[in-house]
């Protein structure tokens, strides 16, 4: 039993040097082991933020609240601590990292996660059988990491990346956009898997109640302006469809 | 016998012996037809002359001695030959003071010759260790038609070196060259590479620059015949207090020549300093010229200086393709980032990024053995700096 909580925080991003804009006004959240919470919001109300936020990107500081995995402190975790203690995050925008393979890549974070190097035959085995689980061409194994991918097959491998690392708590920042239709299914069972083998608790964001027949969320919240505008159960989501934001936005903001 | 745009030749308008290229440079065999330079001349305006050991103006005698092991396959042979030699001095003319001065006064020089026709599989190595002192040397390589061999160069040691290297790329003959300067940190090494390129002929030079404390290279390609390739590659990382410099000039003087030019660094440690200089020429009357150039510097700390200066000169309207580009920066922190977003310790990940950033110049050195061996002289040097 894990249990992921948010309480008030603040973040700002940071623009330039002496440059600084707050972006994230109090959030609260706890996500409990097994349970799925769909973000839904605006364009700009800081859903990535959020999730950049917790996961300890360079472009964004936090001024205030804390983030606790079982009560332990994630902000005063390095980036790659977090990471190993068990939050993931598959990005909205999956960063391309020129040379270096993602083969190499993922037995890397695969051993640092993991704590010891899986036997390389072994390992080979099962990140086949994870490629092949989500559709994706062994041949993408020996390609730098992103470098040249499509926008689908980047968040392919996000979640090729999630089920390899079996976090205690994933953050999904529109996995689902630019997905075909079969691929949004490929990739759906790949979280819904992710999630029974380990119980895992997801935080969804997501434009879209699509993926949502998929991935069935137990939460549904409304991110309007940096916060929590409310939360409610899935139907929820429906009504988001066909009502939209616009009784979240301020008049004028 | 063409001529290299950057020998001066007679122009028509009754100048004289004008060059035709900006970035001429007034070459000879003799020291003396170079003044002693002052630091503030083109060519040597980012080099630490203090740091040459005396090299630029020189007044003792060459009392270094090196170690070298020449292994080739059957049927290449290597000559120790005099001054006297014909074939020696015939790429190219020394650029600067300290080239002329190493022509000027060397005594024995080495001939390799590759026979016409000669494919081996087997590369010639030459490992040459430095054993202190200061020496002044040639070479030669003469790769003649249709051979097809890899020279793999290792300088190793200490010591203060200036020479030349002089290679010849017959018509349709296939040269891969690999420099490697793993110097001691107490090495000066300044030299000049000058390529003929053949007919059809494909020159690979692959410079591997790790060590020294000064390293400044000069490769030179010019052309023979139509449908010659030239693809110069360079790796260097300069630590603390190191110089290195590399300044290539490929002068396109023939037509229907191609060329790519591709340099990438990383600078790590206070006073770290690295040069490079990318000329490309394409001559006056040539078409088909096909050229690129680019140059890339990794700076993993504050305290080192990067100088990178492309320079394209064109002298005609019929060109194919022709273009530079040059940037400097830190490691991403967003590459970074993302590893580190997987669990991957950061100087694990830094070493991930840094490999990747220089793989595809490793990759242009054929042998795996060889491959894996300058990765991990990176490696080395980056653990250095953790
Ligand atoms: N470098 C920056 N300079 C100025 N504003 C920035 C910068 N980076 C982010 N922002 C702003 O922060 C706000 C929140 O952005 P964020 O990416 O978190 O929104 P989002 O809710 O994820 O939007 P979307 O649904 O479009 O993905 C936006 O208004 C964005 O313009
Ligand atoms: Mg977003």
């Amino acid at each position: 039993m894990t249990k992921f909580e948010i309480r008030g925080l603040r973040a700002d991003v940071l623009i330039s040097e002496d440059e600084r804009q707050e972006i994230l006004k109090g959030v609260d959240l706890t996500i409990n082991s097994g349970e799925t919470h769909a973000i839904m919001g605006p364009n700009g109300s800081g859903k990535s933020t959020l999730a950049y936020a917790v996961a300890g990107h360079p472009r964004y500081e936090i001024t205030d609240g804390e983030v606790l995995l079982d009560g332990e402190n994630v902000l005063e975790m390095e980036v790659d601590e977090r990471a190993r203690a068990g939050v993931f995050l598959a990005m909205q925008y999956p960063v391309e990292v020129p040379g270096v393979s993602m083969s190499n890549f993922l037995r890397s974070s695969v051993t640092s996660v993991r704590g010891e190097a899986p036997k390389l035959r072994q390992f080979s085995k099962e990140l086949q059988g994870a490629m092949k689980n989500l559709a994706i061409d062994p041949s993408f194994a020996a390609r730098g990491v992103n470098e040249g991918f499509s926008g689908g097959e980047k968040k392919r491998h996000e979640i090729l990346q999630l089920e390899l690392l079996k976090p205690k708590v994933a953050i999904l920042d529109e996995t689902d956009s630019g997905l075909d239709v079969d691929a949004l299914k490929v990739v759906s069972e790949g979280i819904n898997r992710a999630q029974n083998e380990n119980d895992m608790g997801v935080m969804l964001i997501t434009h879209y109640t699509r993926i949502l027949e998929y991935v069935k969320p137990d939460h549904v919240h409304v991110f309007a302006d940096g916060r929590i505008a409310e939360s409610g159960g899935p139907e929820l989501a429906q009504v988001l469809e066909s009502e939209g934001y616009e009784r979240f936005v301020k008049v004028g903001a | 016998m063409t001529t290299a745009n950057t020998e001066p030749k007679a122009h028509s308008h009754g100048l004289g012996q004008i060059p035709v290229s900006k970035l001429d440079t007034h070459g000879s065999h003799d020291v003396n037809d170079f003044p002693i330079p002052n630091g503030r001349e083109e060519e040597w305006r980012f080099t630490p002359l203090r740091r040459l050991k005396g090299l630029h103006d020189w007044k003792g005698t060459a009392d270094g001695t090196d170690e070298t092991v020449v292994d080739a396959p059957e049927g290449v042979t290597v000559e120790t030959v005099g001054r006297e030699d014909e074939r020696l001095g015939t790429a190219g003319l020394p650029v600067d003071r300290v080239i002329a001065q190493a022509y000027s006064a060397f005594e024995q020089a080495t001939v390799v010759t590759v026979p016409r026709s000669l494919v081996s599989d087997k590369p010639i190595t030459i490992d040459r260790k430095g054993l202190g002192g200061t020496a002044f040397e040639q070479l030669v390589i003469d790769v003649q038609p249709l051979a097809e061999v890899t020279v793999i160069i290792t300088n190793t040691g200490s010591g203060v070196r200036a020479g030349s290297l002089d290679v010849h790329v017959g018509e349709g003959a296939k040269l891969n060259l690999v420099s490697l300067q793993e110097w001691d940190s107490d090495a000066v090494e300044v030299s000049q590479h000058n390529a003929r390129v053949g007919k059809d002929a494909s020159f690979k030079s692959v410079i591997i620059t790790l060590g020294g404390d000064l390293v400044r290279l000069s490769p030179r390609v010019s052309y023979t015949g139509r449908g010659g390739n030239a693809e110069l590659y360079g790796l260097y990382f300069a630590g603390d207090d190191q110089h290195h410099e590399h300044r290539s000039l490929i002068d396109h003087n023939l037509s229907n020549t191609r060329s790519r030019v591709d340099y990438k660094g990383a600078l790590s440690g206070a006073g770290a300093h690295t040069v490079w200089i990318g000329d490309v020429i394409i001559g006056e009357g040539t078409e088909g010229t096909d050229s690129y150039e680019n140059n890339r510097n990794l700076q993993l700390t504050d305290d080192t200086r990067v100088d990178s200066v492309p320079n394209l000169e064109i002298f005609t309207g019929e060109v194919q393709g022709a273009g530079h580009a040059s940037a400097s920066g830190r490691l991403d922190d967003i590459h970074l980032f993302y590893l580190r977003s997987r669990g991957i310790p950061e100087e694990e990940a830094r070493r991930l990024i840094i490999r990747g950033y220089f793989l595809d110049i490793v990759n242009r050195i054929d042998d795996q053995d060889l491959r894996d061996h300058v990765m991990e002289k990176v490696e080395r040097k980056l653990a250095a700096h953790e």
